[in-house]
């Protein structure tokens, strides 16, 4: 038996495939700390309270005195972005944690059961994704009214209509493999399946989807802001910072670009990461998400 | 004219770490001649043979040497250049047809598309060259085979479509890549046959990658050993196998032909010794004697909509009888789709039998996995035929032993890493193995963890799917022996689902052959595989190649005859 052991190539070492990000990257990673810097101290570093009128005139251009200058009723907007950056990134992470959780879980749970329940769930899931996001979520904060709650909630439902086809499709790739065959022979409940078998298979891919779907949030939240339904005044996350200040386009100022900058580049900055993520780990996770 | 192709001091490195893959690689392939390249996987013999085509995989650089067609520098060739030479010149032939199709475009457009992309000719002389391909490559029904899709023809034809398509642009050398490895062996012989008129008929030149000797004794002039992505071997194909050098060779040589292997004095003893040289001493060492672990009673299984007497539209398996007895190696053997591994499934509770009993010990198991204890789950464990997906990659070793072992026999705490300990030791792995992942396994100890992983349930009857097919000849004797001596020393039962007759040979007490869903013949392995009584049996068995020069003529002489009796039988 000597010979066997010996006739075999000794255990090779390979190591970690670690996903080291590249220089856009880095990118990404400084512009996503920036605002979440932000997020946390905004409100301790804002020079002035964000609803009070600082001046009498609306649409200042940017001064040392107001660093973005004034908005549209003369306050502060640099006061207004860093306060409103803490709701807006509270309100998208908190609803891209629903989405993910509620997505996954029935997404994985559907690939796994198989058979009718997967067919109704799939269905229904079918059913929710042909109405145009904007439109479904329209039609609900009209029926239930603007309240933080209801759009956080909201947002979370109508993307993890989205995250459950991703992470079904990621789950069933993993249920026709030979270890959850293995498993399954061995008479391992559904749950334990789902939970140790799967679930740590597919982590990295919807760990991307997570930050891919921070971003539609973002979006999400702003357009609704934009068109007066998302977040009421006096609060003010970036979308109605947009949409309050968007006349003072047509008098020829800058005032309403900052917060569509901050809303860009928050964007752009998930977006450089998730891209260098998937390119890097080989898997060809973005044709999977969309 | 034709044009030699030479491979000169090929030198091909890692990108990353600049360690060399192959090295110094010197061989000519003359018009009309196939050399063949044989060694494991990870010998660098795919990579050696791509880069007549100008291919290097990312990742890998050359970094010395010249590869010649006539007086073009393949390696020098880009864009268009070598847009132009490849497939015109020098074609390929991939291992897997099915893969190397479109599935969503018609086979005509697909094998001619070469010479269309060359443009070549007028597309009437192109379809006239196709056609004639079709006849010389004795594909059935040449004028319509070109309109089916590629799931609407059989895998061997499949794979004698894509050799029309490497020849339709009528190229003066081809790469073949292990044409013939996902092919069962009665497909194989035939194709083996067209492959090697194709190539004599036309007179070029070939480059044979294959990791089997006894396929390529039959088709290639000369062969080249490679190991580690060094030459350790070349020369003719009656030199190599007659009078190997190298004590690689030697190990391939014995590895690959049981017949062989019994006359080779030097080799360490194996199972296959003893079973066909000698076998009265073998009935003494194996007392098969006893009642039968495990019956099989007129098992059917099938899937789709069931009727009102419970049966299933498509039935797989159609009253299957099988006897297994306590501590022997049962070899169920058959071509794919002969319902083998639906048997095993079956057996294990993961696919439903519509009717008949399986009994183990006596006592039967229900048909539903769920309806099982876990004790009986435990005592019928399966082993899966890709030892790489049958591992979870995010657990350690120690993570997918310990969950098998607290699930069915319900220890706990130090008694279990004592389990664990005793299984690596079981098996022949160092116990720190456990605190590794499987990718930092090769694949021969990854089929070992899987055989601990069955171990670990306490089986009294071992399922092996085809556990050998995947691994390497000197692997996989490895793995035999292991199976062997776990019967020795633990007293258990295995049932070995395979298609490889020598593993077979080389293993098993008693086989059976299946069918499309019967078991035609069993028995005992020796008097089964020396004296087939069924017409299949004996197709089968000439089916495999020996490893002799003129093995392939004879065998397609009695092919006519076999085929004829299986049709009638």
């Amino acid at each position: 038996m000597q010979t066997s052991i010996s006739s075999e190539p000794a255990i090779v070492a390979v190591p970690a495939k670690a996903a080291r990000l590249g220089a856009a990257g880095y990118v990404g990673v400084a512009i996503l700390v920036f605002w979440l810097l932000i997020a946390i101290a905004g409100r301790l570093v804002a020079p002035y309270d964000p609803t009070e009128f600082v001046s009498d005139e609306g649409f200042l251009a940017p001064s040392l005195q107001f660093l973005l200058g004034t908005d549209y009723l003369g306050r502060d907007l640099f006061s207004r972005l860093l306060v409103g950056t803490q709701l807006t990134l509270v309100m998208a992470l908190i609803a891209t944690m629903i989405a993910s959780s509620v997505g996954t879980f029935l997404g994985v749970f559907a690939a796994v059961a198989g058979g009718w329940v997967d067919m109704a769930l799939s269905r229904v899931n079918d059913a929710f994704l042909s109405f145009p996001t904007t439109i479904l979520g329209l039609v609900i904060i009209a029926a239930l009214g603007s309240h933080i709650p209801v759009l956080v909630i909201t947002t979370g439902l109508i993307y993890s209509t989205s995250v459950f086809r991703v992470s079904r499709a990621l789950a069933m790739d993993q249920a026709q493999l030979d270890y959850v065959v293995v498993a399954k022979a061995r008479g391992e409940g559904r749950w334990w399946i789902i939970a140790h078998e799967v679930l740590p298979n597919i982590f990295a891919p919807l760990l991307v989807d997570f930050g891919m779907r921070l971003t539609f949030a973002i979006l999400f939240l702003s357009a609704l802001s934009f068109l007066g339904l998302g977040v009421q005044p006096p609060l003010a996350d970036w979308g109605t910072l947009v949409r309050e200040n968007m006349t003072g386009l047509t008098s020829g100022v800058f005032t309403p670009i900052f917060p569509a900058m901050a809303i860009a580049s928050f964007a752009i900055g998930l977006n450089l990461i998730v891209d260098d993520l998937a390119t890097r780990s080989g898997q060809h996770i973005v044709g999977k998400l969309i | 004219m034709k044009n030699h192709l030479s491979f000169k001091n090929l030198t091909i490195c890692r990108d990353d770490t600049g360690a060399a893959i192959v090295k110094d690689i010197s061989f000519d392939v003359a018009p009309g001649k196939v050399v063949a390249l044989i060694g494991e996987s990870g010998s660098g013999k795919t990579t050696v043979s791509l880069t007549a085509l100008g291919y290097v995989r990312s990742g890998l650089r050359v970094t010395g040497g010249t590869v010649t067609f006539g007086d073009t520098d393949i390696l020098a060739l880009s864009g268009h250049a070598l847009r132009d030479f490849r497939g015109r010149r020098i074609a390929y032939v991939a291992q897997s047809a099915a893969a190397a199709f479109n599935p969503g475009l018609t086979i005509g457009f697909q094998v001619a598309e070469t010479a269309s992309i060359h443009a070549l000719g007028t597309a009437a002389e192109r379809q006239a060259h196709v056609f004639k391909l079709y006849e010389e490559l004795q594909l059935p029904a040449a004028a319509t085979i070109g309109d089916r899709y590629p799931h609407e023809v059989s895998g061997g034809q499949l794979q004698r479509l894509m050799a029309a398509m490497a020849m339709s642009a009528g190229p003066e050398c081809i790469v073949f890549d292990e044409p013939t490895t996902a092919l069962d062996v009665t497909t194989q012989v035939d194709v083996l046959k067209t492959f090697k008129d194709l190539i004599q008929g036309h007179g070029i030149g070939a480059v044979y990658v294959s990791h089997d000797l006894a396929v390529v004794a039959q088709i290639a002039d000369e062969i080249v050993v490679l190991q580690a992505g060094e030459i350790v071997e070349h020369g003719t194909v009656e030199q190599v196998i007659n009078k190997p050098q190298h004590h690689y060779t030697k190990l391939l040589i014995a590895a690959s032909d049981p017949e062989i292997a019994s006359k080779t004095a030097k080799l360490p003893k194996r199972p296959a010794t003893v079973l066909i040289s000698d076998s009265s001493k073998h009935a003494e060492m194996m007392p098969t004697e006893g009642d039968p672990v495990l019956r099989i009673r007129d098992l059917c299984v099938g899937y789709g909509a069931t009727n009102r007497q419970g049966e299933p539209s498509v039935k797989v398996l159609k009253d299957i009888n099988l006897d297994i007895k306590a501590r022997s190696i049962h070899a169920v053997i058959g071509e794919s789709g002969s319902g083998k591994s639906t048997l095993a499934r079956a057996i294990c509770g993961l696919t439903r039998f519509y009717q008949g009993q399986v009994l183990l010990d006596g006592a039967s198991l229900s048909p539903d996995l769920k309806s099982r204890t876990r004790a009986e789950l435990g005592r019928v464990q399966m082993v899966m035929q890709m030892a790489d997906v049958a591992l979870n990659p995010a657990h350690t070793i120690d993570k997918i032993l310990r969950r098998p072992i607290q699930y069915i026999t319900g220890e706990t705490g130090s008694a279990v890493d004592d389990r664990i300990a005793d299984l690596l030791h079981k098996v022949k792995l160092p116990a720190d193995v456990a605190r590794r992942l499987p990718r930092e396994l090769s694949g021969g100890q990854k089929q070992r963890i899987n055989l601990a992983r069955a171990l670990a349930g306490q089986p009294r009857v071992v399922l092996c799917d085809e556990v050998t097919s995947a691994l390497d000849t000197v692997v996989r004797n490895a793995i035999i022996d292991l199976i062997w001596s776990l019967r020795e020393d633990l007293g258990l039962t295995f049932v070995m689902i395979s298609h490889d007759i020598s593993t077979v040979a080389a293993l098993c007490d008693e086989v059976a052959v299946m069918h499309r869903g019967h078991v035609v013949e069993q028995g005992g392995t020796e008097s089964t595989l020396r004296a087939p009584r069924h017409a299949y049996t004996r197709k089968l068995m000439r089916s495999v190649p020996h490893l002799r020069v003129g093995w392939l003529e004879q065998a397609i002489d009695h092919r006519h005859t076999d085929t004829q009796l299986v049709l009638e039988g």
